[in-house]
């Protein structure tokens, strides 16, 4: 026998269950407890960047909006820079921005929003340059294991189209699923986006 | 409030040495889904429709997986980490009074230091404080069923609440949660990003339920449920149960490529 290599194993993952905002939104469940919230927005009056809404759905095999889903988004600065110890890229930190949201879907609508900015491309190690994106991970009832996509901007097209990872894409009407679509309300620019869990428009998800 | 009512403190007999290795900035180990449930599980119903029926596309971590978002103790309050105290009105809320403690750790063993956990639960009857929850057992006025704790220099948590009951819910018509406890980590990276449930040893519900019964292995499985640690409860006050939990360990680089622009 060789030596054992005595590794942990990751903890198994289960379902965030249909009361997930009780634990990580509770104003959604119905109740105040904590004095500090974490919220849907990332932008505080001081943060650089374009203001931006991401506004969209999660949709089940049946197109049926899920309306107890939970998003969390993590995303780079105005500048590409991710607000974390390991990102020593060139672009300029902002510690007041974190870079990272969470929304529950509305229990009529279905509807998800982020009030946030719009982030830089970054470089990654190979020194390519990637696509503006946010990182969204997905948990629900019915949902076994968080669930990890990416949102990119339609009004990036070129970027877009040298972006390293939705070229990882072999069928390239599948990038689509991951691109929001920039369009203005009120003066306010919106992205909107849908993700769909199944169907011939199923979202690409990663094994990250 | 229960005057009466001691503190809650920390309950480590032995409080381990920090461990201080350097953390790699390699991505981090490849995830073993054979050990997580299937996103399709049929015995678990409401997977059916919400599970992605392509294959994930596989992912090499760049710097948008290895980052993620970093908590202080600024974002907590006082009282988080205390169920029996954090939504207390005119007293103690009613069940069985316990401790959950352990250590956030990564697949090396090594502590997650500063990383942020929360939980939820229902109250000792099985019912959960939200709109959407219409089981006729009642809600407690004085219990929220929800805190959240940053790991310390080794990885460790613990918090204070009473025992969560089991509940009917909606897959076959006698189906019954066992008693849980909801767990949310995030680890030093968002590919560590975890979201579990904790169970109580000798639940008898536990090898029925249809949601625990998605993960296809059995020492997986066995790893959810917390052991009764009589060693960390505080006699007259609080029975306590342990449970430990892993994050996927990270790689270290050793040697960097060359690559453009270094």
């Amino acid at each position: 026998m060789p030596q054992p290599l005595n590794y942990l194993k990751e903890t198994a993952s289960q379902t965030a269950g249909p009361y997930v905002h009780i634990g990580l939104i509770p104003a959604m469940a119905g109740f105040d407890i904590f004095e500090k919230n974490f919220s849907n927005v990332l932008v505080t009056p001081n943060t650089e960047g374009e203001r931006i809404t991401l506004e969209g759905k999660v949709l089940d095999g049946t197109g049926t909006p899920l309306r107890d889903v939970l998003l969390e988004i993590w995303q780079a600065n105005a500048s590409g820079r991710y607000n974390h110890p390991a990102d020593r890229s060139a672009g300029a930190l902002e510690q007041a921005f974190r870079g990272w949201g969470r929304a529950g879907s509305d229990f009529e609508s279905g509807l998800v929003t982020f009030e946030t900015i719009k982030p830089g491309a970054i470089t990654d190690k190979a020194g390519r340059t990637c696509a503006p994106h946010v990182n969204v991970w997905i948990v629900a009832r019915g949902i076994n294991i968080g669930l990890n996509t990416r949102l990119y901007f339609s009004d990036e097209e070129a970027a877009n189209a040298a972006d390293p990872v939705l070229n990882l894409i072999e069928q390239p009407s599948r990038r689509g699923t991951l691109i929001a679509k920039r369009g203005e309300r009120a003066g306010k620019v919106v992205y909107s986006f849908t993700i769909n869990l199944q169907g011939p428009e199923e979202t690409v998800f990663f094994d990250v | 409030m229960n005057a009466q009512a001691p503190a809650l403190r920390d309950p480590r007999l032995n409080r381990p040495e920090p461990l201080t290795p350097p953390l790699g900035d390699g991505g981090f180990f490849q995830r073993d889904r054979s050990i997580h449930p299937p996103a399709h599980a049929p015995g678990y119903k409401s997977s059916v429709l919400r599970s992605p029926r392509q294959a994930l596309l596989s992912l090499e971590n760049s710097i948008s997986e290895i980052t993620g978002p970093v908590f202080g103790h600024n974002d907590l309050g006082p009282l988080d980490n205390d169920l029996i105290r954090n939504y207390a009105k005119d007293g103690d809320p009613v069940g069985e009074r316990i401790i959950v403690h352990g250590r956030v750790l990564d697949e090396t063993g090594r502590g997650v230091p500063n990383t942020l956990v929360e939980f939820w639960q229902a109250n000792a009857g099985g019912r959960y404080r939200h709109k959407k929850d219409t089981y006729l057992a009642p809600i407690d006025p004085n219990f929220g069923g929800c805190g959240r704790a940053l790991t310390d220099d080794t990885g460790y948590y613990y918090f204070r609440t009473v025992k969560p009951g089991p509940y009917p819910w909606r897959n076959y018509v006698n189906s019954w949660r066992p008693a849980h406890i909801h767990f949310s980590v995030f680890g030093s990276g968002f590919a560590q990003r975890l979201i579990t449930q904790m169970y109580f040893e000798g639940d008898p519900l536990i090898p029925i339920c249809p949601i625990l019964t998605t993960i296809p292995d059995k020492d997986a499985l066995d790893r959810l449920v917390a052991p009764l640690d009589l060693n960390a409860s505080t006699p007259f006050d609080s029975l306590a149960y342990r449970f430990d939990i892993v994050l996927r360990g990270q790689r270290s680089t050793y040697f960097e490529n060359r690559t453009a622009g270094n």
